[in-house]
């Protein structure tokens, strides 16, 4: 491990720091703060896609005993900054998407605000919407970027040429659906304004970042805005970045003089949220004889919102997976009346590698290759792209391995060719990837404590990834005492600023930052520190970014069961195996994978958020009706990785976690399933109506 | 309109004001400041609200308050002993890392607790074959069971084994 920090309490597979508070439910989630005096919003939302707010009748809803405040466009205060669409909350009378937030009631009671806003008597005047998205729309553009700031297209070679010239070619159209995060924690915002400082308990993956966008909005200097989030109940992306309930909130506050909590519901939550765009996806592949690709071309239509551009990155995993002179990838949108799309789990990584990773493996049966040798022989000694090497990129490895615990050398790879008392069974597997990188901006404080303790203060957040005590440990190497003898303080604005916990980037920025503190404070105070004493730290440039490609790598192998004669269909084994880097804690890191194979899972089978397009908006919008995977769902599931020592990635050897568990699943079970029935599905969810036709 | 309620939480007796139309959930969280029971979709859908009701498990965001007047509540935070030691089902949450972000977890465990003894007490499940005999925990068993409570962080299968664990 030449060139890491010494791993000592690194690769512990400790029990979580905030483990009892969590069993026993005392760890304060945000709607959960005691803040005296507190008030309640319920939003009125917008009953039709598109046009604008003509009349709002308020009497009703004004005369309802314990309202506060009634606001709509009409009487709400003026934000200092509308240039975010999504946060210029109650700023126009225009509807832009159905379910848009175009009033608010607040209340001495949430009985009353939900009541309250009921009676709000809403006019429109309509104008026709325009939801549908389809690849052959007239209007699709070319974003001057996909998210977060790669190329929108890129071309290499002559694609068109090769495919002709292909031994072996395939032009298929995969698609997936449109998701909701779900967090399981509703998005929630307490706000309370002191003077000209404003208090925000907000369930955020990042409070800095939280901060840094609202304040202008709300025309605050951000060192008078403190936001505080010490535990949040999942987020997935959907509270990377604020949305328009935290604008809200603090707009509500400022009008009645007093605390305003604003929960949102699990209803409100696929409007107003974010969620995963729908994506159309045709990709294009030639091959020799020999089962070596020559061309490699993506082009993906999926949707962004008219008021505001989000571009997912779904072909951006087609340009660094496989080797191929002639390659291509685009990205094109439509701008429909819906509403904002946003981060979810892996975004570009996760859709893209469903569509990537299908077509390999319907091009590996095409070349008559066993689809793990397809992909071992169209391993690219460099990045396709870029021509950089790769930092370690370790998926042959976790293929064979993978392999070698799934058993899949005794696998017949002929389809419908297994079947036991009424099913079809059926093994797939496929690859999944997802890029380690690190987001600047943090700074950390260690100071020494009164109690001869180590406090570690950056504002980082854990949203049970385990932050609490993966820093923890990183602090202790990093400073050489136990782990026992740090404190960790994360999750509030008072602390040094921290990046966003988002793009798997979290342990490797904020750990890099401890470990750059830790030097600092040994270099000015030695082995032996005296009370009060303090250093800071940031994140030092890497000098290796520019030199490499960073990726993570792993493979997912799924067993699936089709009933023949329904078309049920069950995933009754999920293995994967990672290389990720160094593992900081095996106990929660296996957490991590697991539970994104188990999202991946989800994906493939259930999930769909399904849109009315004569209304414009989500029909299915709960939890009963938007079907996540439940327990029964889930069967044998494992997660194992290799070690992989990285030296240039970071001074951690990290590589980050949280997202690569759900790239490659819902191949990896789709593909199980052609195996299993000898019926391709090209869309997801893979539900059984698609084995009966 | 309101009325007044009396409810024993986690071995406490307590006096509470509610609005009829406030949910047992609202008035735990919001009237009594007792958050270990969570709020994920207030439609019975997910489960984090369970908790111990006169001893059975029960989605608290479907029961009106005002209906369980005189209710014993048993939250997870009242299933840890006062000295601070955990539960057995929370001690093997903890060994298992049966969860991650910790919202749905205080209703995973009331709702193991629960059905645990729904087991114990030989109540047959959609997936029991023998319907006469004492119930097999299974792995099966337990998903069924369990199918109640939706975990988006996707620790089920930590939290099968750590039922499993707490079971035997």
């Amino acid at each position: 491990m030449t060139g890491l920090l010494p791993a000592r309490v690194i690769g512990q597979p400790l029990e979580r720091a905030d483990g009892m508070a969590k069993v026993t439910g005392t760890a304060t989630y945000a709607a959960e703060h005691p803040v005296p005096g507190l008030t309640h919003l319920h939003p009125v939302q917008a009953t039709i896609a598109r046009g604008r707010v003509s009349a709002v009748d308020t009497a009703q809803a004004e005369a309802l005993d314990g309202v506060i405040a009634v606001l709509t466009p009409a009487n709400a205060p003026r934000l200092a900054s509308t240039e975010d669409p999504e946060l210029a909350v109650l700023q126009s009378d225009e509807v832009a998407f159905r379910g848009q937030v175009i009033g608010a009631v607040v209340a001495t009671t949430p009985e009353i605000a939900r009541h309250a806003a009921g009676l709000v008597q809403v006019s429109y005047v309509e104008q026709p919407h325009d939801v549908a998205l389809r690849p052959d729309r007239a209007d699709l553009y070319a974003p001057d970027k996909v998210n977060p700031a790669f190329p929108t297209d890129t071309e290499q070679g002559d694609v068109p040429s090769a495919l002709a010239d292909a031994a072996v070619r395939l032009d298929q159209t995969y698609t997936t659906a449109w998701y909701h995060n779900n967090p399981m924690e509703p998005h929630a915002t307490i706000a309370s304004w002191d003077g000209g400082d404003l208090t925000l308990h907000d369930s955020t993956q990042g409070v800095t970042a939280v901060r840094d966008t609202v304040a202008p909005v709300l025309g605050v200097a951000p060192e008078r805005v403190r936001v505080i989030c010490p535990h949040v109940g999942g987020g997935f992306g959907s509270k990377g970045q604020p949305h328009v309930h935290l604008v809200l909130a603090a707009l509500a506050a400022k009008a009645v003089g007093r605390p305003v909590r604003l929960v949102v519901t699990r209803q409100q939550m696929f409007a107003l949220v974010g969620y995963r765009t729908p994506t159309i996806q045709r990709i294009r592949m030639g091959a020799d004889r020999t089962g070596r690709l020559t061309a490699i071309s993506v082009d993906v239509v999926e949707q962004t919102s008219r008021i505001k551009e989000f571009a997912e990155q779904t072909a951006v995993p087609a340009r660094m997976m496989y080797a191929a002179p002639h390659r291509r990838t685009t990205h094109r949108l439509a701008a429909l009346d819906v509403p904002v799309p946003s981060w979810m789990r892996a975004p570009g990584e996760c859709p893209g590698m469903f569509g990537l990773e299908t077509a390999v493996d319907e091009m590996a049966a095409a070349c008559g290759l066993d689809p793990i040798e397809f992909r071992v022989r169209n391993e690219p000694e460099r990045d396709p792209e870029t021509g950089r090497p790769f930092s370690s990129r370790n998926l042959v490895a976790c293929l064979r391995e993978g392999a070698r615990r799934f058993g899949w050398a005794h696998r017949d790879p002929t389809p419908r060719a297994r079947r036991e008392a009424g099913w079809l069974v059926g093994t797939g597997v496929a690859a999944s990837t997802y890029p380690a990188g690190r987001i600047a901006g943090s700074s950390v404080t260690i100071r020494f404590g009164p109690d001869r303790r180590y406090q570690v203060e950056t504002a980082a957040a854990d949203l049970g990834t385990g932050t609490w005590t993966a820093l923890r440990q990183i602090a202790a190497d990093a400073l050489g005492v136990d782990y026992a003898e740090v404190d960790l303080r994360i999750g509030d604005t008072a602390l040094p600023p921290a990046s966003v916990a988002g793009g798997s980037t979290g342990i490797a920025s904020w750990g890099s930052a401890v470990l750059d503190a830790a030097e600092a404070f040994r270099d000015k105070f030695g082995a032996n520190p005296s009370e009060g004493d303090e250093a800071s730290g940031g994140m030092p440039d890497n000098p290796h970014t520019e030199r490499y490609a960073m990726h993570a790598f792993g493979a997912q192998f799924a067993e699936v069961r089709v009933r023949e004669d329904t078309g049920e269909i069950r995933v009754s084994r999920l293995l994967g195996v990672f290389a990720a880097g160094r593992i900081v804690n095996p106990r929660t890191a296996r957490s991590q994978f697991i539970g994104g194979m188990t999202m991946g899972l989800s994906m493939a089978l259930h999930e769909q958020s399904v849109l009315d397009q004569r209304f414009g908006h989500i029909v299915n919008h709960d939890l009963a009706e938007y079907h996540i995977a439940a327990n029964a769902d889930v069967a044998e599931l494992e997660a194992h990785w290799i070690d992989e020592h990285d030296p240039y990635v970071n001074p951690l050897g990290t590589k980050g976690i949280g997202e690569i568990g759900i790239v490659g699943t819902a191949a990896a079970i789709s593909n199980a399933a052609h195996h299993a029935t000898g019926v391709r599905v090209r869309d997801l969810p893979i539900t059984l109506d698609k084995f009966l036709s | 309109m309101d009325a007044d309620i009396t409810l024993t939480v986690d071995g406490q007796v307590r006096q509470v004001r509610v609005d009829t139309r406030t949910t047992l959930l609202d008035a735990l969280r919001d009237r009594m400041g007792v958050t270990a029971p969570k709020k994920g979709c207030d439609h019975g859908q997910c489960g984090s609200c369970t908790v111990l009701l006169n001893g059975r498990r029960a989605t608290t965001c479907l029961a009106l308050a005002v209906a369980h007047d005189g209710a014993e509540i048993t939250t997870a935070e009242g299933l840890a002993d006062g000295d601070g030691a955990p539960h057995p089902v929370q001690r093997a949450f903890l060994d298992h890392d049966a969860f991650q972000c910790g919202y749905c977890t205080p209703g995973q465990i009331c709702s193991a607790v629960g059905m645990l003894d729904e087991a114990r007490a030989g109540h047959p499940s959609a997936v029991t074959t023998d319907l006469v005999g004492p119930v097999e925990l299974t792995d099966a068993e337990i998903r069924e069971r369990m199918s109640g409570n939706l975990c988006r962080c996707g620790a089920y299968v930590n939290i099968v084994a750590a039922i499993q664990e707490a079971a035997r």
